[in-house]
Order: structure tokens, then C-alpha cells, then sequence
């Protein structure tokens, strides 16, 4: 793909683990590293097939959960007296993704705050004009939309298919374009309703960089109607969001 | 000096303040005799007030001073005369960087990006733009880090009186909207802009 997308991602490893954890509807306390490892690492790849820049950090936890998954296979007398008595990884970990959670909960409520906030009207603080810049709110989160599309795709994503163009039937630069277009026409844009426009795999994936990119660009935002619900993508305007 | 007069100075006061009005900023108006346990209780007078007689305009404590707001109800109809609104509301992970300085404040950026797994720097620029948080010193540590806080504009963007305002870290449960006020361990020295 010529067009390599920066995703500044904003979102880390703890949001991902999290995201599983909501997704399979697991309690952190007893979460099931294995199992989350694997999954952990099929985003992974799921990312780097789409080319998508992955922060360190993403790599690190990858490896911390891989050392946590191959202990806990490993019978408890095979430690070593060091590793006995080293903080267990797993419990680290645990206590990082529940106190992150909390903080979660805390941003939530700061959001239902500044929704109340925003019906209370007062002299102006500032002169009238523009508010200042700020990111747009984005209800749905970056995995939100990779499970999506992974979900869509129906399958792996082959490793090659990025580096494998032959033609540039489909290039996101058209793709966004193209989305530009759809969402000045109308109010909302159903994710689904893009995809299964896609007659090739190449052209959902150049229509979902295309998507990000958007995104990035902050013309566009993504909100999800409920718990992983539909995705509906609707153009930035300068509008208070209606929600 | 009257308290009827100081009430209507405070009306006046209260309209031509562009942020909260602070105790101490009446003071400066009416008087430094006044007491400002005082001014408080008047400021309280005349909010009930507003109250009891189900006025279109109250007055609120926000951001550790007062103001007037219009009543929630009403603003169908105030929408319909202006387009003036408050700023955007924020992103997931500014509010969640929000949520971390504040009740850990004073805080390093290396600590808040223990807490979020991730890189704070452009989360912080955005948050130091908005002025909703600020440098409050430096850690006496290696490298003396940045310490942060937040600031009396954050307070008001979101509608808190105060920092104690703050829902307790203990009480949030999945799902669950705290309602009572209880005191946490968060500094409570003042804010400042």
C-alpha cells in the first residue's frame, strides 16, 4: 500500500487487554492469561497486516504476557529462588489493568459531568468565536473498529495482501474521497454498509485505512448506538454532538 | 455595610464576572472588613432564592467561587437565541489523563503513563492548551520531573465546586453513578487559574 496511514494511537496495550476483557465479558481478577495472550497477539497482527504503526509499548506487553502465559505453564518448583520471590507478573499486571479500570470509570463520569455542563449557560468566559481546538469526541474506540472489520472480513487477513498490489484499482485516496462525499451527503453512515460494498478484500482495506485516516484528520467520528453495536460513522461539524 | 445593599452589589457582580466569582474577589468590592463567612452565606441567600421563586437564571457554586447559569430546563430555548456554547467536549483518553491528574495530583508525566500504558505528551499539550491543567513544581527526585495538577478551569468545565467534589476512586463501581459527596484523599489546597 503506497498510502501508509500514521495512526496516532492514543489508545495503549491496557486499552486493548481491557477491550477483551469487556469483549469476553471476563473479571480482570480472574482473567485468563492464555487465552488473553492470544487474542492480544492476533490484534497484533491484525494491526500489522493493515500496516498500521504500533507503538513499543504494544510490543513490550506482548511480551510480558508471553513470559506471565509460559510461568503459569511451568509447575511452581521449577522457579528459581529469585523468580520465588519477584513480585508475581501475573498479579502485577492484574493490579495495573483493575486500577487503569478505575480511572476508566472515573473519565466516564467526568464525561456524564461535562454532558450536564454543557445545558448551563452562563455569560460568555471567553469572546465570542470559535472554541478553541479540541479533539472531537469519539465514542467508538480504535479496537472497537478493528474488531469490526476483523469481524467483517470473515477470517485472517493474509500477511501479503498489503504488499501484493498489482493494480491500484482501490486507493485509499479515492476510498477517502469517496467517504468525504457519502457522509457531506448524508447524516450517517452505517460501517457495514461500507464494507459489504467491497467487492474485493483490497478494497475493504483500503476503504478502512481510508476510514482511519479520516479520523485522524478528525473529519469524521465514530460512535457505537450500544455496547458493541453498530458503528455509524457522521461527519464533524461545529455543532454541539446531539448525543 | 447592608446586607440588602451587599446582595444587590453581588447581583451586579455576579453578571458582569466572566468566570466563577470568587469569595475573595467580592471581598475586594464590598469591602476587606466583610467577613467572608459573610459573603458566603449571602451568595447562599440569594441562590435559594433564585430556587424558591423557580427563576429562569440561578446561581451555582462551580470552580470554588459562583456564577449565574441558566436553568438546564431552559435550554431548548436559550439554544434558539445563540450558538455561543461551551468548549467540545473532550476525548477518551484527555478525560482519562483528566481523571489521573486529578486525583493524584501533584503527578509526573512518567507516573501518568504508568497508570494509562501510553505516551502522555500530546494528551498533556491538549490538556495544558485548554488550561485545564497546569505545571504545579517539580518532583524532588532524579531529573526534578514536571509535576502537574489541575486547574480552576477544569473545575469549571466539568461543574465541580471543588476538588473534594470529586467522586470517591473507592465508590465507582461498573455501571454505577455516584451520588453522594464524600471526601477523598486528594489535596485539598486551593486551585488556582
Amino acid at each position: 500500500m503506497s498510502y501508509k496511514v500514521k495512526l496516532e494511537i492514543f489508545e495503549g496495550p491496557l486499552d486493548l487487554l481491557l477491550h477483551l476483557v469487556k469483549q469476553d465479558h471476563l473479571e480482570i481478577v480472574n482473567i485468563p492469561i492464555a487465552q488473553i495472550t492470544d487474542q492480544y497477539l492476533k490484534y497484533l497482527e491484525l494491526m500489522q497486516a493493515l500496516d498500521l504503526e504500533i507503538a513499543g509499548e504494544f510490543l513490550v506487553m506482548a511480551a510480558t504476557l508471553m513470559q506471565i502465559k509460559s510461568r503459569q505453564l511451568l509447575p511452581p518448583e521449577t522457579l528459581t529462588p529469585e523468580e520465588a520471590e519477584e513480585p508475581d507478573p501475573a498479579q502485577e499486571l492484574i493490579q495495573r489493568l483493575l486500577e487503569y479500570q478505575k480511572f476508566k470509570q472515573a473519565a466516564e463520569v467526568l464525561s456524564g459531568m461535562e454532558k450536564d455542563r454543557l445545558v448551563q449557560f452562563s455569560r460568555p468566559a471567553r469572546p465570542d468565536g470559535t472554541p478553541e481546538e479540541v479533539e472531537e469526541f469519539v465514542e467508538a474506540s480504535l479496537f472497537d473498529l478493528l474488531t469490526a472489520f476483523s469481524q467483517f472480513m470473515q477470517g485472517e487477513l493474509p500477511r501479503e495482501l498489503i504488499h501484493e498490489i498489482v493494480k491500484d484499482e482501490f486507493t485509499v485516496e479515492g476510498k477517502i474521497a469517496l467517504l468525504r462525499q457519502l457522509t457531506q451527503q448524508r447524516e450517517r453512515v452505517n460501517f457495514a454498509e461500507l464494507f459489504t460494498k467491497a467487492k474485493t478484500k483490497m478494497e475493504a482495506v483500503a476503504t478502512f485505512l481510508a476510514l482511519l485516516e479520516l479520523i485522524r484528520l478528525k473529519e469524521i467520528t465514530i460512535r457505537q448506538s450500544q455496547l458493541f453495536g453498530e458503528i455509524v460513522i457522521t461527519r464533524n461539524t461545529d455543532e454541539i454532538p446531539s448525543s | 455595610m447592608d446586607e440588602m445593599n451587599a446582595k444587590r452589589i453581588l447581583e451586579a457582580l455576579l453578571l458582569v464576572t466572566d468566570k466563577p466569582l470568587l469569595i475573595e474577589q467580592a471581598r475586594e468590592v464590598l469591602g476587606a472588613d466583610v467577613d467572608p463567612a459573610d459573603v458566603r452565606r449571602l451568595l447562599n441567600k440569594l441562590a435559594q432564592q433564585c430556587a424558591q421563586e423557580n427563576r429562569g437564571i440561578r446561581i451555582q457554586e462551580v470552580a470554588e467561587g459562583f456564577e449565574y447559569i441558566t436553568d438546564p430546563e431552559l435550554a431548548p430555548y436559550v439554544l434558539k437565541l445563540t450558538r455561543r456554547v461551551r468548549s467540545v467536549r473532550l476525548t477518551k483518553p484527555s478525560l482519562e489523563t483528566l481523571a489521573i491528574i486529578a486525583y493524584r495530583q501533584p503527578i509526573t508525566r512518567l507516573e501518568i503513563e504508568q497508570v494509562r500504558g501510553v505516551d502522555a505528551g500530546g494528551v498533556l499539550e491538549t490538556l495544558g492548551k485548554l488550561n485545564m491543567v497546569r505545571i504545579v513544581g517539580r518532583k524532588e527526585t532524579v531529573g526534578r520531573p514536571i509535576l502537574y495538577g489541575t486547574t480552576r478551569d477544569f473545575l469549571d468545565h466539568f461543574g465541580l465546586k471543588n476538588l473534594e467534589d470529586l467522586p470517591s476512586l473507592e465508590e465507582l463501581k461498573a455501571g454505577s453513578v455516584p451520588t453522594l459527596e464524600i471526601p477523598n484523599d486528594t489535596q485539598t489546597a486551593p486551585q488556582t487559574d
